[in-house]
């Protein structure tokens, strides 16, 4: 996989991922351009096009498409269901989720996408092991939080001793 | 200010988070750029305070605007800071904002090196998790150089957690330094057999993705992954294995012949559709790669198609799509199969997705047949008048084109047809593909001389009605098709029913709004016209006529003197003045008609587009030489540059061309017809080819027969239909006249055999209307019968591209007078080190079949035929396949070596054939085993080459190849096909090789330009006999 790109419904990008180096400029440029032809398609129509020498995969959840790139070797379909686990993950995590809970948690989304594809390639197929390391990982971020709070606190505890 | 006193309170902005920017962004639609560069100056205030948890909570409100399109890159450095925090949930949002921001231009990438080693050797596995998932986004060259040792390690992490992560990114690295692919390579190979499926699925990514870039290098592999594939429950990973295999099956065709037996059970028992494509597809390729003298796999083939029709006719457009676009991968090598499921793709054609629809209408291009093209034609162009896009209907005509012209129109039977429908797609407004028809046009008319009276008369009509088809001429491309309807009329205006119309048509005022190129063909081509209307009244003694046409010219060529396209000026004033000197002559009675002709006489051929690189080059000249030394410099510049046009040759007046000879114009025209003759690649016309200039007769203009029941042309009203119900109705009477001399035959034949039913129309049934001859393009004279000139010389796999056929050592040849002819191969076995594989074709050259056939060896110490379990030492075995007449089939047959040390043998074997009824034959022939047969091509890798041919353990040797007259770069391929050697090292002048016998030797050679062979082995039997086997090689070449 190229890229991956969520975008609204209007043509608000709310996520993207770009797994080839390209510039800025470039990027704005391909994700413009991608945004339109995939908004200008008809809702029956199937959802791949191939586009400059890559093939477009993309699928609309809800009010927001989920669009990917891929070369032309690669499989269509498999694509589709990586699309959905992601959408899957994303609902497990959020409790049913919506545009809104990707654009107020959106480096959450990014920490999902990432345990789930690394460099364009699905990393891990089982949606439960994706879920665990996330929790975990956020569980860390929580216990620093709380070792934090608590130092803070010990500290201060400290300080009334003394004073 | 407000704002001041905000961004004077810290914590206020220590408030707003990530969330709060959202929801501003959100509340402040209308100002949305003025409210985010405030907020960028709040974020620029944030990070210069030393608190990390300010600055990181700045990066992520920085990652979100930089979604949003804002530069951010102004803040790498801090973005940096915040990737080296201790704390995770800072160095997690450091990492994420690296990987969304940071290019390989960003040069604060440099300073990250040691973070993110530091990171790596964690030992917290989610701070590596998160180091490599960054370190995935943006690697640079440098940074997998530095890194590389660092994650190759980390491959062997405890946790697969970090051990699928390294793997996977390993391939990044790889692709930033490849240097790094050779040590890391068998540790990858390793993970292919990880306890745990995600690493190991991680290593069949990477193994994949590398291996479809550069298959050959990952042949030995198959094996394993052939393992994988039977044992892989995962769908994920089969589907990558399934892949990989469709990348080495064109390399190693015994491979896919392998796979289509797992496959095929995969196709039938899976439900997962992905799978399922991807299974599909491979077979596919496997049979693509199979399809040259292979049996054929036919069942693969329908199984496919079989389960593709099920996909097309899924109400599921996305499965519908891929079912047409395999398809169409299937119509390339097996046209029939596709061709029996025609209805469900004409069927596609009217479906609401304009990318199913044009997937359907590249698979129509290959089903076609001469009996259902005009069929398909009616139903696209009823699709053309209904398309709504522009897009849509321009590719709609260049498939109808595209498909009645392929293959030199091999499918049209009806030209005039053919015409009609170029005509009526003249008729789509706002079609960019104008020259596309008018090219068409020219092609037929040129090429098929029975059509050029219809085609005339379409043009004509054309051209009279040109008014319909210019309405808007800037943006209209169709009026192109007017350049070639102009040229038409003009070339063959002896077929014009009334020149002096089209003449008029061709004159009109509203012709100066064309373009410049085709007012241009206009103006020549009326002066063609000229000539035909004047020799029609050649002959009257007082034409009124012919002098009404010079006047008609002189009034209006004036129009096109005037014009500012300098071609069409140039024409009309040579024309122009051409006419008022005919006009003299004219009114003196001169007979000007015949000499008018000739300035257009001789026929124009169709010359082919290669035509020009075929000429050869002459002996003797050199087309690098200067022609004229080149001027030194000593020559002074401003000397009065030379004239390079003779000036003060006096101007002829153009008309001197009209007082050519005629006899000299006779004398050339019999040279030429001489020319021709004796020229083998001249497509000779049929005799009344040649224009008649001396005869106005009638006799001589080749007249083509119009049916007349076709109903006089309407402008602007479609006729091709009646064209296909007139030849439904020719076909019907054609058929029934058949039937009508098969029941003739079948009442004289009856009682002597009963004949099979002539069935269903057969493509050959159908017979053309016309006596079509389709003028074949022409070629120079002694022009190179070679055909390498569609290759691309550029092409780097150009080295490789070698004459197998010409000379193959290997496969011997044997024949059985009038009976059977075998070519056999033989090879080292992979698998197993003591056998060696025989690779036997039979073919059957005798007129009945073969039967029963037994094969058997006659074991001796060096080999031994391997046979079933269970079998007895001295038992034949069965050729599995009958043999009919003309046909051949291949067969394995394995042969255990059990030679100790490795030396050519001869193998005697016989094959019997026993048919009770009929002969029992014994045919003896020998096998000639050389030594390179065992020779395995085995890659090896620079250094380890090194340290063999340091080890000391090999004796040397060498040869020297005498009278070798070969690009060296063709040299080593022959020994690497020949001789299974691989290159392991080619450096200018010399490369080094190796191969290894199945018993473990190694023979390493150094090859020089100067065509010496340096040879070293640790088996001196084996070197001298391998090296005498190269030097017969290349004698015979």
């Amino acid at each position: 996989m190229q890229f991956m790109l969520l975008f609204s419904r209007q043509g608000k990008l709310r996520l993207q991922k770009w797994y080839v180096p390209l510039s800025d400029k470039e990027k704005k440029k391909i994700t413009r351009e991608l945004v339109q032809t995939v908004l200008a398609r008809k809702p029956k129509m199937c959802s791949f096009l191939e586009w400059r020498d890559l093939k477009i995969v993309y699928k609309r959840y809800a009010s927001l498409y989920f669009c990917c790139a891929i070369e032309d070797q690669d499989n269509e379909l498999i694509t589709l269901e990586i699309i959905h686990r992601y959408v899957e993950l994303l609902d497990k995590y959020f409790g049913s989720v919506c545009e809104l809970d990707i654009i107020f948690n959106f480096e959450k989304a990014y920490f999902i996408l990432d345990e789930f594809l690394l460099g364009g390639e699905a990393q891990e197929t089982s949606k439960k092991n994706v879920l665990k390391a996330i929790e975990q990982a956020d569980l860390l971020q929580e216990v620093r939080r709380l070792c934090f709070l608590k130092a803070f606190r010990g500290q201060k505890h400290f300080a009334e001793q003394y004073s | 200010m407000a704002l001041k006193i905000v961004k004077g309170s810290i914590d206020r902005m220590f408030d707003k988070n990530l969330q709060d920017l959202v929801r501003g962004i959100r509340n402040h639609k209308d100002d949305e750029a003025k409210y985010i560069s405030t907020c960028i100056d709040e974020i620029k205030q944030e990070l210069k305070q030393d608190n990390i948890a300010v600055k990181a909570n700045a990066v992520c409100k920085l990652t979100y605007l930089q979604m949003l399109g804002y530069d951010v890159s102004w803040a790498a450095f801090n973005i940096v800071e915040v990737m080296s925090s201790s704390k995770f949930t800072y160095k997690r949002i450091g990492y994420l904002a690296a990987s969304q921001c940071f290019h390989e231009g960003t040069d604060v990438i440099m300073l990250t090196t040691n973070q993110i080693r530091k990171d790596l050797s964690s030992p917290n596995q989610y701070d590596t998790g998160v180091a490599l998932t960054g370190l995935s986004c943006f690697v640079t060259p440098d940074l997998a150089r530095d890194l590389a040792n660092d994650i190759m390690t980390l491959m062997s992490h405890t946790k697969p957690y970090i051990r699928k992560k390294a793997v996977l990114i390993m391939y990044k690295v790889f692709l930033k330094y490849p240097e790094s692919l050779r040590p890391a390579f068998p540790r990858l190979k390793e993970k292919l057999e990880d306890p745990d499926p995600g690493v190991q699925s991680a290593a069949v990514n990477v193994i994949c993705e590398l291996a479809r870039r550069n298959p050959k290098n990952y042949l030995s592999l198959a094996p394993l992954f052939f393992k994988l594939m039977t044992s892989s429950t995962n769908n994920w990973v089969l589907i990558k294995i399934i892949k990989l295999f469709g990348a080495l099956t064109p390399l190693e065709p015994r491979l896919g012949k392998k796979l289509i037996e797992p496959l095929t059970n995969l196709i039938h028992s899976t439900s997962a559709m992905s799978l399922l494509y991807e299974c599909v597809n491979t077979v596919i390729a496997v049979l693509i790669s199979l399809s040259s003298g292979m049996p054929n796999h036919s069942a693969s083939i329908q199984l496919c198609v079989q389960k593709l029709r099920i996909l097309i006719e899924d109400s599921d457009q996305n499965l519908k799509y891929l079912g047409l676009l395999a398809m169409s991968k299937i119509l390339k090598t097996h046209p029939k199969s596709v061709q029996s499921h025609k209805d469900l793709i004409l069927q596609c054609l009217d479906d609401k997705d304009e990318s199913i629809r044009l997937r359907a209408l590249d698979l129509l291009y290959g089903m076609v047949s001469k009996k259902n093209l005009m069929e398909i034609v009616k139903k696209l162009m009823l699709h053309v008048d209904k398309a709504e896009g522009t897009t849509y209907r321009d590719e709609l005509l260049t498939k109808i084109i595209d498909i009645c012209s392929q293959s030199n129109f091999q499918y049209i039977t009806n030209f005039e047809w053919y015409i009609s429908i170029l005509v009526e797609l003249t008729r789509l407004e706002g079609t960019r593909h104008g020259h596309l028809i008018a090219s068409q046009m020219l092609d037929v008319a040129i090429r098929v001389k029975a059509i050029r009276g219809f085609a005339v008369a379409q043009m004509a009509t054309l051209l009279d009605n040109a008014h319909l088809l210019t309405g808007n001429t800037q943006r209209n491309g169709i009026c192109e098709v007017l350049y070639a309807a102009a040229w038409i009329c003009g070339e063959f205006s002896e077929h014009l029913e009334d020149p002096m119309q089209t003449l008029e048509a061709m004159l009109r005022p509203k012709v100066a709004t064309l373009p410049g190129h085709i007012q241009a063909v206009y103006v020549q081509n009326a002066a063609k016209l000229f000539a035909t209307v004047l020799r029609k009244h050649d002959g009257e003694t007082e034409s009124q006529a012919a002098q009404e046409t010079s006047q008609l010219l002189i009034d209006r060529l004036p129009l096109f003197v005037q014009s500012a396209n300098l071609e069409v000026q140039e024409r009309a004033s040579c024309i122009l003045q051409l006419v008022k000197y005919i006009q003299k002559l004219q009114q003196k009675n001169v007979e000007v008609a015949e000499e008018v002709t000739a300035l257009f006489a001789g026929e124009l051929n169709p010359v082919a587009p290669k035509a020009q690189k075929k000429v050869p080059i002459p002996e003797g000249l050199d087309l690098d030489a200067w022609i004229n030394e080149p001027p030194s410099e000593s020559e002074s510049e401003d000397e009065k540059p030379k004239a390079v046009f003779a000036k003060e040759e006096p101007k002829h007046s153009r008309s001197r061309h009209t007082e050519v000879d005629e006899k000299e114009l006779a004398r050339r025209r019999e040279v030429r017809k001489q020319e021709q003759a004796n020229n083998p690649f001249y497509i000779k016309a049929s005799p009344s080819s040649q224009k008649v200039y001396d005869a106005p007769g009638v006799e001589h203009i080749p007249v083509v027969q119009i049916d007349l029941s076709v109903p006089l042309k309407v402008p602007g009203m479609p006729m091709s239909d009646q064209y296909l119900k007139l030849e439904v109705e020719r076909r019907q009477k054609e058929k029934a006249e058949r039937k009508k001399k098969e029941k003739k035959k079948k009442r004289e034949k009856r009682g002597k055999e009963r004949k099979a039913d002539s069935g269903p129309e057969s493509e050959e049934d159908i017979t053309p209307a016309h006596q079509v001859d389709i003028v074949t393009e022409e070629m120079p004279e002694n022009a190179l019968p070679s055909d390498d000139d569609d290759k691309d010389p550029n092409d780097p796999h150009k080295a490789l591209d070698i004459d197998l056929d010409k000379y193959v050592p290997y496969c011997r040849h044997l024949q059985f007078i009038h009976v059977l002819h075998i070519v056999y191969d033989i090879q080292g076995n992979h698998q197993d080190e003591s056998k060696v594989v025989v690779s036997v074709i039979f073919e059957n050259k005798s007129d009945s079949f073969l039967k029963s056939m037994e094969f058997n060896v006659l074991d001796s110490l060096n080999s031994k035929l391997q046979r079933p379990e269970g079998a007895g030492a001295h038992d034949s075995l069965t050729v599995p396949f009958q043999l009919p007449p003309g046909q051949d089939t291949h067969a394995f047959l394995f042969v255990s070596s059990v030679s100790v040390s490795i030396v050519a043998v001869c193998i005697d074997c016989f094959l019997m054939q026993s048919d009770e009824s009929s002969t029992h034959e014994k045919l003896d022939f020998k096998l000639h085993f050389t030594c390179t047969s065992y020779l395995i091509t085995t890659p090896c890798y620079s250094d380890a080459y090194a340290k063999l041919l340091e080890s000391g353990d090999l004796k040397g040797s060498s040869l020297r190849l005498e009278g070798i007259n070969m690009p060296f770069h063709h040299l080593l391929a022959r020994i690497c096909f020949h001789h299974h050697f691989s290159v392991v090292e080619r450096i200018d002048s010399c490369a080094s090789m190796y191969s290894r016998s199945i018993q473990g030797h190694h023979v390493c050679l150094l090859v020089k330009t100067t065509v010496s062979i340096d040879a070293k082995c640790d088996e001196p039997s084996l070197l001298g006999n391998v090296l005498d086997e190269i030097k017969q090689t290349f004698s015979k070449c």
